[in-house]
């Protein structure tokens, strides 16, 4: 039994970000961390390879420098780690990720009694698009926004959250699961797994590995694969210098409960 | 000369790092409060191989170095010197003895349940009547009629982890008429019949460490338990502080280290004169010299960590690093306290915790005044 | 495995099936976001000089459909099933991948919800077409795109203006890098165009019982099995009101010294004001020093770190060991009789009055504004 997991190596946005003079986005300045959804990912499947003794492979679509992110991942206890890397992947948006990935993971091999994990969504772009559509790609069920999962034989149980409830959901594998941080408290790397994860095996999947796959065709992959674009970006205007309200009476908390309002703040 | 960590030393130094926020640094405030003995956090730690850290797998280590080991105290003491010397105690004065000195059979019976964090060790040297003059044991051996068992007699005082720990590395007088050379060492379990600690000791800092007397009362300790030679005890603890004094200075290093974090962080948030503290010379030259004195220690700690790793004579660098690195966090933690002000000295901030848990790294292990005896012995100035 | 090319391989031209809107109902009941996007689905349908249509699935939902008319819908396709009772991906995917084939939307709005969000990207995929996820603002109007940027981003003018006017694609601006980017994206190439929006962003038009009678019933044909339903759902459970936590509350009302003369007033107003923002009270080091509210919910140095996206500070003066821990909430609103009180200095609205007097007008203020969205 395998369990593949896919993980995303993002910027730190919860941090404070630094805006460039022209009002670009300093991403030098961001450190770079494990998708935190990912890592909830991560964990389950640890928990699964300890109930169930499966191989955990972790997947992740980046630039080299990704693979510090892949050791610190073994060093949880993850076996073994695929970077998927290539210059033609560049630019893919979240459909065009999802068919690379779900390429790789069709190289790797889905058996029955597989399972693939996901993070609910990215904190860089918060799409929560990727999961799915590998699910979709992959021809596997899916359910997403995973608190709790069960195992018992073939079938999954799984806790699959609403905003003001639940719905309990069973799911046979092989399918794919996404996570959110409710699920389980991610595990630290351990002093022996970071001395032993780079004996682990890794490798690298580019283009070459993938281009017989259906799924890796340059018109649907890259920058000019991708099926949406983006027309323009741009920084909100900065936070200024906080301001008095004129007056203490109703139309003061008017005008307030106006501005909070128009910027969706309530 | 390379002053690069190596990736496996940069990672696992990341993992401290976040456990420390994560887990350790929330409690802090309350061990000291309360004087309580953070278990949970052993537990943790034991499962995350840092209670064992520079051991090898095949005794239940988790294959580290040194230096990795003297990090995680380090990482550690940044926010929590309590936590922060659990460890090294644990680790340098009990697994490090029984590793160094133990026959395979002492090895296999005491390491595995120690480097997972199972059981916890503690160092039995100081008495009443012996601290910095160490030969002075009172606390007598006796091989019983039968030949089989050690009958152990006497109190060791101020014992880290003595409530708490299973396993003792104690020492004795087997043979008083040979001074300092008739003195042994033993594997002393908690359980074993005439055993018993005594009340917990309230301290200045690390208030949530646990210290207490050792009570040997007849106590029976299997001569399968004698570590090492007979007679051959004061170098195995002479050899033990030498490593030990490495965990310290790096508790130390962490005190001082999160000292100057605390007081960049703050004075860059209180204004007075209109203007933030940051702003005012004094405080910039303060804090220049804060952490110019922290990263010689840093030096010195780390240079001593990798001697050791690498099997070179390294107890004048282990006693230059423990002097220097606790005179440094005594020194930068009392300035800290005085850039914080009023709020510094009142105990919702942690810098005056800092500035008491720094003054035992100048006392134990060995105090400023030893280090410098064995730096100038070293030196060859008599 | 379904090969893409089963699906969606009409030329964007054919795609003049107008707008849809997926209405989401849980359990017989319309999420009022259905709402939301039918009104702001019917501003584009006229910028694009199409028909507006909701799609609605379910088991006995059919009586939820007029309704939408009354918001702006001209037509609903209502798709009833018992596998259909409640939502499953795969079952809705199926049932709207049919629908798609058949009708050729060339905008698709769906609310991100939970629900939504599963969806979405599973029905883009199906159709080999783009997604664009938690948008905020949607146009097809060049001109009013333009307005849009100009008040709500920090591009040059130069660059506005050279925007070509007669670009019909749907411009789908949302939040990217935790909210400190944003970004408009577009699909050129294929249809038809989705959008998730999230619930609350887009308002609801005034109800037309008219046009609600006008509006069109649909029976599409469509084919469902159980192997198109892919999962089981055993149950579905409403969880009750859980005990909100400080530290991941979204909203904190906070009380100080300042309540001194009312205190159970003082907290009551917190509650209330709480109450209507979503959030939980937490107080200042003083409030708990003096018994007023119990240890849990300090916010400062000893005490809670927060970070809301709205922090309202109510007769707290703003000393250093508070600010620790608030000073990094989105917003922060502060209520102080004194107009030197430091936490003006971090505040990003501050109103210089009595709380007493303040937080009542802030109470129905703030109810109002959101009743009106």
């Amino acid at each position: 039994m395998k369990i593949i997991v896919c993980v995303k190596q993002v910027p730190d946005t919860s941090g404070k970000v630094a805006v460039n003079p022209d009002g670009t986005l300093n991403r030098a300045s961001m450190a770079t961390i494990t998708n935190p959804d990912d890592l909830n990912a991560v964990e389950a499947a640890l928990a699964l390879k300890e109930q169930t003794g499966a191989e955990v492979i972790v997947v992740s679509m980046g630039p080299p420098p990704a693979e510090g992110m892949l050791r610190e991942i073994m060093a949880r206890g993850v076996d073994r780690a695929v970077l998927v890397s290539a210059r033609e992947f560049g630019g893919s948006d979240t459909y065009a990720t999802s068919q690379i990935l779900a390429a790789a993971i069709n190289k790797i091999g889905i058996e029955d009694d597989d399972i693939v994990m996901c993070g609910r969504q990215a904190i860089d772009g918060d799409t929560a698009q990727v999961g799915p559509q590998i699910a979709e790609k992959l021809g596997l069920p899916q359910v997403s926004y995973a608190a709790d999962i069960k195992k018992e034989g073939d079938t999954l149980t799984i806790k699959r959250m609403l905003e003001d409830g639940y719905m309990t959901i069973k799911v046979k594998t092989p399918c794919l699961i996404t996570c959110i941080k409710e699920l389980n408290a991610p595990r630290y790397m351990s002093v022996d797994g970071v001395f032993e994860c780079y004996a682990k095996p890794y490798e690298i999947f580019d283009y070459n590995t993938l281009k017989d796959d259906p799924l890796v065709d340059p018109t649907t992959i890259g920058l000019k694969g991708s099926p949406t674009n983006i027309f323009k970006s741009f920084t909100p205007p900065q936070k200024g210098v906080g301001m008095m309200l004129e007056g203490a009476d109703k139309a003061t908390c008017d005008k307030l409960a106006g501005i909070l309002a128009a910027k969706h703040m309530i | 000369m390379d002053f690069h960590l190596t990736r496996e030393q940069e990672m696992v130094r990341k993992m401290y790092r976040e456990f420390a926020e994560t887990e350790v640094k929330p409690l802090a405030e309350e061990l000291d409060e309360e004087e309580r003995f953070p278990m949970e956090t052993v537990e943790k730690m034991g499962k995350l191989g840092m209670m064992g850290i520079y051991f090898p797998k095949q005794y239940g280590g988790a294959g580290g170095d040194v230096l990795s080991y003297a990090m995680c105290v380090e990482e550690l003491a940044k926010v929590c010197g309590t936590t922060a010397v659990i460890v090294s105690a644990h680790t340098s004065l009990c697994c490090a003895p029984i590793f160094e000195h133990g026959t395979e059979e002492q090895k296999m019976k005491y390491l595995p349940d120690l480097l997972s964090g199972k059981k916890i060790g503690a160092f039995g040297l100081t008495e009443p009547n012996a601290g910095t003059d160490a030969s002075g044991q009172q606390t007598t051996a006796v091989l019983d009629e039968a030949g089989e068992n050690y009958i152990l007699n006497g109190s060791k005082c101020f014992i880290t982890n003595g409530t708490v720990a299973d396993t003792f590395v104690v020492f004795a007088m087997t043979d008083k008429k040979l001074g300092n050379h008739g003195i042994s060492a033993f594997i002393v379990e908690k359980s074993f019949p005439g055993f018993s600690v005594g009340k917990h000791e309230k301290k200045m800092g690390i208030r949530g460490s646990s210290t207490c007397d050792l009570i040997f009362e007849d106590c029976v300790v299997p001569k399968e338990n004698l570590l090492g030679k007979l007679n051959g005890g004061f170098k195995i603890a002479m050899m033990t502080l030498d490593g030990g004094r490495i965990g310290i200075a790096a508790q130390a290093l962490g005190l001082g280290e999160g000292a100057v974090s605390e007081a960049i962080k703050y004075t860059q948030e209180r204004v007075q004169f209109k203007k933030r503290l940051s702003q005012f010379q004094n405080t910039q030259f303060q804090l220049a010299d804060m952490h110019t004195r922290m990263q010689a220690a840093q030096y010195l700690v780390y240079a001593a960590a990798m001697k050791k790793q690498n099997h070179e004579p390294y107890s004048m660098d282990a006693a230059m690093a423990k002097l220097f690195a606790a005179e440094a966090a005594s020194d930068v933690t009392r300035r800290a306290v005085q850039l914080f002000g009023g709020y510094g000295y009142t105990r919702e901030y942690p810098v005056e915790r800092m500035m008491r848990d720094a003054k035992i790294t100048e006392i134990y292990e060995g105090t400023s005044e030893v280090q410098r005896m064995v730096i100038s012995s070293h030196l060859g100035v008599k | 495995m379904k090969n893409m090319s089963t699906y969606n391989s009409a030329a964007i031209e054919e795609f003049k099936g107008g707008v849809w809107v997926f209405c989401e109902q849980r359990q017989g009941k319309m999420m009022s976001t259905s709402y939301e996007l039918i009104s702001e689905g019917r501003k584009l349908a006229d910028e694009l000089g199409e028909k507006l249509y909701g799609v609605l699935l379910g088991t006995g939902v059919e009586g939820l459909a007029k309704e939408l008319g009354g918001y702006g819908a001209d037509g609903v396709y209502v798709a009833e099933h018992p596998l259909l009772v409640n939502y499953t991906t795969g079952g809705y995917t199926k049932v709207i991948c049919d629908l798609v084939q058949e009708y050729k939307p060339e905008v698709m709005l769906i609310g991100a919800t939970n629900i939504g969000r599963d969806l979405g990207p599973r029905l883009a995929a199906r159709l080999h077409t783009g997604l664009c996820a938690d948008c905020t603002h949607l146009d097809i109007d060049v001109p009013k795109y333009k307005d849009f940027l100009r008040s709500a981003s920090t591009l040059a003018p130069e660059t506005i203006d050279a925007i070509k006017e007669d670009d019909r694609n749907l411009k789908m601006t949302r939040p990217a890098f935790g909210g400190h980017l944003m970004a408009t994206i577009i699909c050129p190439r294929f249809r038809p165009a989705m959008a998730t929006v999230r619930p609350g962003v887009m308002k609801k038009n005034e109800f037309d019982q008219a046009k609600a009678d006008a509006c069109e019933i649909i029976k599409p044909n469509f084919s469902l099995s159980n192997d198109d339903v892919e999962t089981e759902v055993v149950e579905v459970v409403k969880a009750a009101k859980k005990l909100v936590d400080l530290i991941g509350a979204d909203y904190v009302v906070s009380v100080g010294r300042g309540i001194s003369k009312d205190v159970e007033g003082g907290i009551k107003l917190a509650e209330e004001l709480a109450e209507v923002l979503g959030g939980v009270v937490g107080g200042s080091r003083a409030t708990i020093d003096s018994g007023w509210l119990s240890a849990d919910h300090q916010v400062g140095q000893t005490g809670k770190t927060v970070h809301p996206k709205i922090y309202v500070a109510l007769g707290i003066s703003g000393a250093i060991q508070h600010k620790a821990g608030m000073q990094d909430s989105e917003c922060i609103i502060a209520v102080n009789k004194n107009d030197t009180a430091p936490i003006f200095e971090i505040a990003d609205y501050g109103i210089c009055g009595d709380l007493f007097k303040v937080t009542p007008m802030l109470i129905e203020a703030i109810k109002a504004a959101k009743a009106a969205k």
